[in-house]
């Protein structure tokens, strides 16, 4: 053992007396655990020869591999058993490689980190302005004092405003890091404190204790600056998460705004409507990708209309099959629709399998805006904006419709709109289509953010009964006020009551209101009311 | 193939009278949930045990005797387990039963197993604080998942905060208290720990994701420990991938996701976040290789992924069978005794051995997300290790062991006071 460690060093030493050739360093990679490795990944950081940058890539999608037979570095290609390898260094073709002659040299996070410092280092002058970005930002994430001269270097070329804001922060980072006189030091701490609170906390913490008593000084106070920034963002944040989650119980809820707000039917299979419309996306992205994949970014696009089709012609199904015998009996209505989930969970089951499925976000959709101190999530701003679109054209279609108008009247007074010849029962199964399909689009929405399981739906029906009696049953605006309301609270609460007790609280809170008004936030007043 | 067997006895009648005991079938029980809630995991673990028992039956049984499954559905109903557990014993005559997966599936079928002396092997991981006469766990022990994960956490990534992330029910609840107890223990500051609860199927992770995020944001190495069970674990992964938390900053380290669990996530911007097991289908062994080539064949689906509580029936089957062979009967009692010191080849390479604990030893590996849904081992411990059932770092079961052998006999021996049931 100690005759290993002496080996070790004496091998690794000449490796800090610099100049060590590329090929050398690569042939040492596949030795020793993921610390030996890293100090193998820094020293090919620095050897700034061109080839290192591929190396490195390499490395990183964990392509190098060492074969068996002669102990060579190769980069392997392609799948299970059509692999391939290629001389990392040169790229001559070795020809196929069977999967049990090479073994994968391993990288785990940490490793992974050093290889993005290192990489970092190569590509701080790349043409490409993405790659650019990520080398400041991996430059920032490990302050090293050997890296300011290039950083200097980098800042002085760059023309992008964004990035060279990114290189500055790296840049200060590097030399707190450093030795450098404690006026640089201090103007770092100064640069630094503009970037996002996060960031700050992140590159100043560890100098909180700084030897230099007006150093630490300068440390705390901008801590302390940037803390108190984000306790104010903080509540924009959490308002940002209520109104988000409510954007989801909205959705959520809105079709049963009408099945069960404006029709009155207590209509259980309407998480598994739900469902659906999250299947029929999944479908569509299937379709895609064996078809066209080109068409990827528009998946969402297709699925919306495809969705509010399918889900309305079943929910137009089971109010013709089913709902419209049932009338007037609630606890029948509510059983058979019971029945109907049961079914509809087991077809899709039968049809998909038990296991969740991947339904994939379109590149225009992901990815995450900072906002002040506060993250966007791109899929949450898309509900957000998709539910008040969807909650603005069903108001537009129950106000200024015919459509409209036949439905609420068909509600208010069923008879008397029969005799002024309104064909009342296509009326009830179009509304009632209506409802499912607006919750096919809910799907859609939802297949972004939760699982794509026949059990989706399981998890939303529950909560939308909730929007839609704390509403006040036949309200669309009481179901929006109802949703965000909720939403809002939730989230508030969750900090400090925690997720479990924060759900307990709302329900007590329900519970006690319902009691103390029935009808819900916004009651309906006069004829509908009795109706 | 139980119809063949039926046959091939039922000629063994007509040819001599004598030899009609001889053949007379094995039963063995599968208890696993085939409907409700726990089918997306149990269906595949009945799956793996109709194969084991039909390569047996190829081998040609045990004692010279065919095997024969007797499969039940529990439904996800707890106490449905109970009774299916004393149909099977008391009606079908059963030598042995695999089964449960949830712990209060076990708990509920403990007092069964007890009353009608039978075999119960539990293939899950669990939280540990239980040791039965009747029941062989081959599944994970924290001291066989949880803590070496914190240890890898601590020793190679240099992790020095640490949320604990758990569902609401028992199994985190008690394995978070032991990993709190273990982490101060290790030097770890109180104020450095977050234990955070949520109900079961949470589906908004906005809030809980930016408080990872910020807690991460101090310049020391942060980490999240999961135990989130089941369908919360998906949006959990996609809130964070949407936040853009990589592993690189703040890994997060699970001990109830699986392959099977990464199917339905776009695994891409995951790589890198870890998983602790004792098995994992990339693992590249011979024995591994032909397990899922065989997995592969008997299921006639190439996708079919094999994970590790698969892993744990395999050990467990294959050790029933060699005590039995050595007891030379299936009376409970002989194969109970005949089980510990029994040694049979697990799939990643080693030899796992039944302690008199009826816990076995495993390796503990640690595992990193690739982008195909699969985990490429990082880290593994340099030996087995013994599962151990009451905690060491937990002050009321510190002082308890537990030892099957004659004369001790005893499942929670307190060893300062010298008395058998000393807790529970």
């Amino acid at each position: 053992m100690r005759l290993l460690t002496l080996c070790l060093a004496l091998w690794l030493l000449p490796g800090l007396a610099l100049s060590q050739s590329l090929d050398d360093l690569v042939a040492r990679l596949p030795l020793g655990d993921y610390a030996d490795r890293a100090a193998v990944v820094d020293q090919i950081g620095r050897t700034g020869d061109p080839r290192a940058a591929a190396v490195l890539e390499a490395l990183l999608d964990r392509a190098l591999e060492q074969r068996n037979v002669d102990g060579r570095v190769v980069r392997v290609t392609g799948g299970r058993g059509a692999q391939t390898a290629t001389d990392v260094l040169t790229g001559e073709d070795l020809g196929p490689v069977a999967s049990r002659s090479t073994t994968a040299i391993r990288v785990n996070n940490g490793l992974r980190r050093s290889i993005r410092t290192a990489l970092g280092m190569l590509t701080l002058a790349d043409p490409d302005p993405s790659r650019r970005r990520a080398a400041a930002e991996a430059a920032l994430r490990t302050p090293d004092a050997e890296q300011i001269d290039a950083l200097t270097d980098a800042m002085a070329a760059e023309d992008d405003p964004g990035i060279r804001q990114a290189l500055s922060w790296a840049h200060a980072a590097a030399v707190l890091a450093s030795d450098a006189p404690v006026a640089d030091r201090m103007a770092a701490v100064e640069t630094l404190s503009s970037a996002p609170a996060l960031t700050v906390q992140s590159a100043l913490n560890p100098y909180r204790e700084a030897a230099d008593p007006a150093l630490a000084q300068a440390v705390s106070r901008a801590l302390d600056a940037a803390a108190s920034r984000q306790a104010v963002w903080a509540q924009a944040q959490t308002l940002w998460f209520g109104v988000s989650l409510g954007s989801v119980l909205l959705l959520a809820a809105i079709g049963l705004a009408i099945t069960f707000g404006v029709m009155g039917v207590i209509n259980l299979a309407h998480g598994e409507l739900v469902m659906l419309g999250a299947y029929t996306t999944y479908a569509v992205q299937e379709a895609i990708r064996t078809q066209a994949p080109h068409l990827f970014g528009w998946s969402l696009a297709i699925a919306v209309p495809l969705a509010f089709v399918l889900v309305g012609a079943v929910g137009v199904a089971i109010e013709r099959g089913i709902v419209r015998h049932l009338y007037g009996r609630p606890l029948e209505t509510l059983l058979a629709t019971w029945g109907v989930s049961l079914i509809l969970q087991q077809a899709v089951r039968t049809l998909f399998g038990p296991t969740n499925r991947e339904v994939g976000t379109p590149d225009w959709m992901s990815g995450a805006w900072q906002l002040g101190e506060m993250t966007l999530t791109g899929s949450r701003l898309a509900i957000v904006i998709f539910a008040l679109a969807v909650f603005a054209g069903l108001l537009v279609v129950m106000r200024h419709s015919a459509f409209g108008l036949q439905m609420r009247a068909v509600t208010q007074n069923r008879a008397m709109a029969a005799n002024l010849g309104i064909r009342t029962g296509r009326v009830d199964a179009l509304t009632f289509g209506l409802g499912a399909g607006i919750a096919g689009l809910a799907g859609v929405a939802l297949s972004q953010i939760d699982n794509v399981s026949p059990n989706l739906g399981q998890g939303y029906i529950i909560d939308s009964f909730l929007v839609v009696v704390f509403g006040g049953v036949g309200n669309l605006w009481g179901t929006l006020a109802a949703a965000m309301g909720l939403g809002i609270a939730n989230k508030v609460l969750e900090p400090w009551a925690g997720a479990v007790l924060g759900k307990i609280l709302i329900l007590i809170f329900i519970i006690l209101f319902i009691q103390k008004r029935p009808r819900g936030l916004f009651p309906q007043r006069g004829r509908a009311a009795e109706g | 193939m139980n119809k063949l067997l039926l046959t091939t006895a039922l000629c063994a009648v007509f040819a001599s009278g004598a030899l009609a005991e001889d053949v007379e079938p094995i039963r063995i029980g599968i208890l696993h949930s085939l409907s409700g809630t726990m089918a997306i995991s149990e269906t595949t673990l009945r799956d793996a045990m109709l194969m084991l028992i039909e390569q047996q039956n190829a081998r040609g049984g045990v004692l010279g005797r065919p095997l024969e499954a007797v499969v039940v559905d529990p439904a996800s109903d707890w106490p449905r387990f109970a009774e299916l557990a004393r149909e099977l014993i008391a009606g079908d005559g059963v030598a042995a039963v695999f089964g449960c997966w949830t712990s209060v599936s076990r708990k509920s079928v403990l007092p069964v197993f007890e009353e009608l002396n039978s075999i119960l092997f539990y293939p899950v991981q669990y939280e540990g604080q239980e040791s039965q006469r009747n029941v062989f766990y081959t599944g994970a022990a924290p001291n066989q998942q949880a803590i070496p994960a914190i240890d890898y956490l601590m020793d190679v990534e240099g992790v020095e905060r640490f949320y604990l992330a758990g569902t609401d029910y028992v199994y985190p609840r008690t394995t978070n208290q032991i990993l709190e107890a273990y982490l101060i223990a290790r030097g770890v500051a109180p104020e450095d720990i977050i234990v955070n609860y949520t109900p079961f199927g949470h589906s908004d992770w906005q809030t809980i994701v930016s408080e990872i995020a910020a807690f991460g944001a101090t310049g020391r190495r942060a980490a999240v420990v999961s135990t989130i069970n089941g369908d919360a674990n998906v949006p959990f992964y996609n809130e964070l991938a949407a936040q853009g938390i990589t592993a690189e900053e703040i890994p997060v380290i699970a001990f109830s996701v699986g392959e099977e669990e990464l199917a339905g996530i776009d695994t891409g911007p995951l790589v890198g976040h870890l998983a602790a097991w004792n098995y994992f289908e990339s693992v590249d062994t011979p024995e591994n290789q032909a397990f899922i080539d065989a997995w592969h064949a008997y299921t006639g689906n190439d996708a079919r992924v094999t994970n590790d509580p698969m892993e744990a029936h395999y050990i467990g089957f294959n050790m029933w069978v060699q005590a039995v062979e050595a007891a030379g009967t299936t009376d409970t009692d002989a194969v109970i005794d005949a089980m510990i010191g029994v040694a049979v080849p697990n799939l990643t390479g080693g030899i796992s051995s039944m302690g008199a604990n009826h816990h076995i030893t495993k390796p503990v590996l640690i595992g990193e997300i690739q982008a195909d849904g699969q985990f490429d081992v990082v880290w593994e411990t340099s030996g087995l290790v013994l599962g151990d059932e009451w905690s060491d770092y937990l002050p009321e079961s510190a002082s308890l062991i537990s030892d099957w052998r004659a004369p001790l006999s005893c499942g929670n021996f307190n060893v300062e006071t010298g008395t058998c049931g000393g807790s529970e």
